[in-house]
């Protein structure tokens, strides 16, 4: 396999991984922390002869994706915070018209205009809806600037195999930080390559086509709906993804995801060392939640930590997966702030 | 004998559901005819709104997407950058393009993006019961209306043709209307002018048509365009406001 070892930012692997997985359109509105996305793009998807606009804003920018996803593109735009909660209608209509494309989150301090400053606090909004209607997005949380590339190009796949959008919840800290990355030069060859004989691109040889989220038809949006709910099992049965960690002997196992499980990463490897029996679990997927890996474990451990950079969101999930096997704790810290490992350190302690 | 007059090959054989006398079925025809007549329906991608017109996709015979409220424009962006020899058209109401949606229609006639929009003016919102329209005439009454638009209370009518006139990416605009047979036949040259703009790759072009929708109007069929020729239009001239498609092109 040909390789290249790059320094460089989370928010360029972003790009990386996405001209890497044959992203042919970006549309893009700027906005801090992930204004590196749009101008890297704006370069390099001219120079490849693909599609960049620097829309008019984040309404224009989704529905700029609707379009090209509709004729069968792949199509990417990234925001933050803010902006994604403006793309949400449009999230609503491309589950709804089961649309694939990579929507891009580089998460910053809310709510309102917050702060710029890395955050864990859109996670209820990412991963139970935002936007109107029963439909659920592929969520996938890179803790690393490799992942942050891997999870990217990942996420094109996942997006076309299922025709659902992926959504890459990312934060300030993941996109500004900077690390060695090792891309493939081949990885192009391993793309998925699905037949999408429901794209638009004119009706010659064909009866026309038609995409669409409006179903009026007697009984049609609930056949719509249940179709949606097997497509969502389909997706929980084969793409959960987790990551865990020394939790076979572990008494506390801390749940964290993105950059919070990054610190807790090196948190749970200094008290091994003091002889703390702690583990990790790290979803890499927010959505499908790894709901069974937790609930095998809460019959081992004596007790779960979640640590997560907002009020308290995961922790949910982790407590509906326990389901009152163990208690769960919560470290929390939202608007921006971020953790050391000493507060981590000294939490697991305290509850030990 | 011959054949001279009959159903268009991109309408198909389904009865629309737009009340008596409403303009938005002539226009679907027109629409129709001239897509058959410069034979692109295979290249064809239309894009849909909400508001009345939101089955047309039911009744044209060619590719067809949706688009959330207003975003038409940012939508057929998206496909006729991603297909550039495809005829990519949005059909839009008033409360579509010219409340909701004003961002993405300025932006995408800016850009100049060689696309080609059919706006629909029937000065109210039809779908949702008649509400005022941003192009609601002074003095109109509507559901949100009740004593008619106030230009202190409501502001003024928006005239979309001249609003975008200033803008270098537009290259065609005209307003017409479909209140007698004489405006009809314009109403056709407009559109077919549109669509070979479009062909022709000169950006940006918008059709106005004025629309009767005698239903929330609260008229016969016959009072509608009767309006449409004695008011509306004094509001809306019709002619074209924009064409920078040079004489010897
Ligand atoms: C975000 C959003 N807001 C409101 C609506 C409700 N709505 C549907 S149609 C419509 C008005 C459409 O009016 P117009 O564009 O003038 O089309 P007409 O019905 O007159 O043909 C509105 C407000 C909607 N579908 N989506
Ligand atoms: S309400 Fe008005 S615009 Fe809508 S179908 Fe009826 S006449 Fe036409």
């Amino acid at each position: 396999m040909k390789s290249n070892k790059i320094l460089m930012k989370g928010n360029i692997a972003v790009c990386e991984g996405a001209i890497a997985a044959g992203c042919d359109a970006y549309f893009g509105y700027p906005i801090t922390p992930q204004n590196e996305i749009p101008a890297y793009m704006s370069k390099k998807m001219v120079e490849l002869k693909r599609v960049f606009i620097q829309s008019e804003s984040e309404l224009a920018a989704i529905n700029m994706v609707f379009g090209a996803a509709a004729c069968g593109k792949r199509a990417m735009t990234s925001s933050s915070s803010p902006g994604i909660s403006l793309k949400q209608e449009g999230i609503s209509y491309l589950c709804g018209a089961e649309l694939p494309c990579v929507i891009v989150n580089v998460q910053r301090g809310g709510p309102g205009l917050g702060n710029i400053s890395g955050s864990q606090g859109d996670y209820f909004q990412s991963t139970k809806g935002g936007g109107h209607g029963d439909y659920r997005l592929i969520v996938l949380a890179p803790y690393s600037v490799k992942e942050m590339y891997d999870l990217t190009y990942l996420a094109f796949d996942l997006a076309d195999k299922y025709r659902n959008p992926a959504l890459i919840l990312s934060d300030g800290i993941v996109g500004q930080m900077m690390e060695p990355v090792e891309i493939n030069t081949d990885i192009r060859d391993k793309r998925l390559e699905i037949k999408k004989d429901w794209a638009l691109g004119g009706c010659k040889g064909r009866e026309p086509r038609l995409i669409r989220s409006l179903i009026m038809e007697e009984g049609g949006l609930e056949k719509h709906n249940w179709h949606l709910k097997e497509k969502y099992d389909e997706i929980k049965k084969n793409e959960t993804r987790c990551e865990t960690e020394l939790v076979d002997d572990a008494e506390i196992a801390i749940v964290a995801f993105g950059i919070s499980a990054r610190i807790c990463k090196s948190a749970v490897k200094k008290l091994r060392q003091q002889n703390v029996k702690v583990g990790l679990v790290r979803p890499v997927t927010l959505w499908p939640f790894p709901e069974k890996i937790i609930s095998d474990i809460s019959k081992k451990v004596k007790k779960f930590l979640v640590v997560e950079m907002n009020l308290g969101q995961m922790v949910e999930d982790v407590r509906l997966s326990v389901n009152g096997a163990c208690p769960v704790e919560f470290l929390g810290k939202p608007g921006g702030g971020i953790f050391n490992e000493e507060e981590i350190i000294q939490k697991v302690k305290d509850i030990l | 004998m011959n054949k001279i007059f009959g159903r268009c090959y991109s309408l198909k054989e389904i009865k629309h559901s737009y009340c008596p006398g409403c303009g938005h079925g002539i226009i679907h025809r027109l629409v129709a005819e001239v897509i058959d007549e410069l034979d692109i329906r295979e290249k064809t991608i239309g894009i849909a709104p909400v508001g009345c017109a939101v089955f047309a996709y039911y009744y044209w015979n060619f590719d067809v997407t949706e688009a959330s409220h207003g975003r038409p424009p940012a939508v057929a962006t998206g496909i006729k950058r991603c297909l550039p020899d495809k005829v990519v058209f949005t059909y839009q109401g008033d409360g579509d393009l010219a409340a909701i949606g004003t961002a993405e229609i300025i932006h995408a006639a800016n850009r100049g993006e060689n696309i080609t929009t059919i706006f629909v003016n029937n000065a109210t919102y039809g779908m949702t019961g008649g509400q005022m329209a941003p192009t609601t005439i002074l003095g109109q009454k509507t559901a949100t209306t009740p004593f008619g638009r106030d230009a202190k209370r409501e502001g003024h009518p928006i005239r979309v043709c001249e609003l975008l006139s200033s803008l270098d990416g537009a290259c065609y605009l005209e307003r017409v209307s479909v209140s007698n047979p004489k405006n009809v036949l314009k109403a056709k040259k407009a559109i077919k002018k549109a669509f070979e703009n479009q062909l022709n790759n000169r950006g940006f072009s918008l059709v106005e048509v004025l629309s009767q929708c005698p239903t929330d109007w609260q008229m016969t069929p016959v009072e509608s365009v009767k309006w449409v020729d004695e008011v509306l239009s004094k509001t809306f001239p019709l002619g074209v406001v924009k064409s920078q498609i040079k004489e010897h092109e």
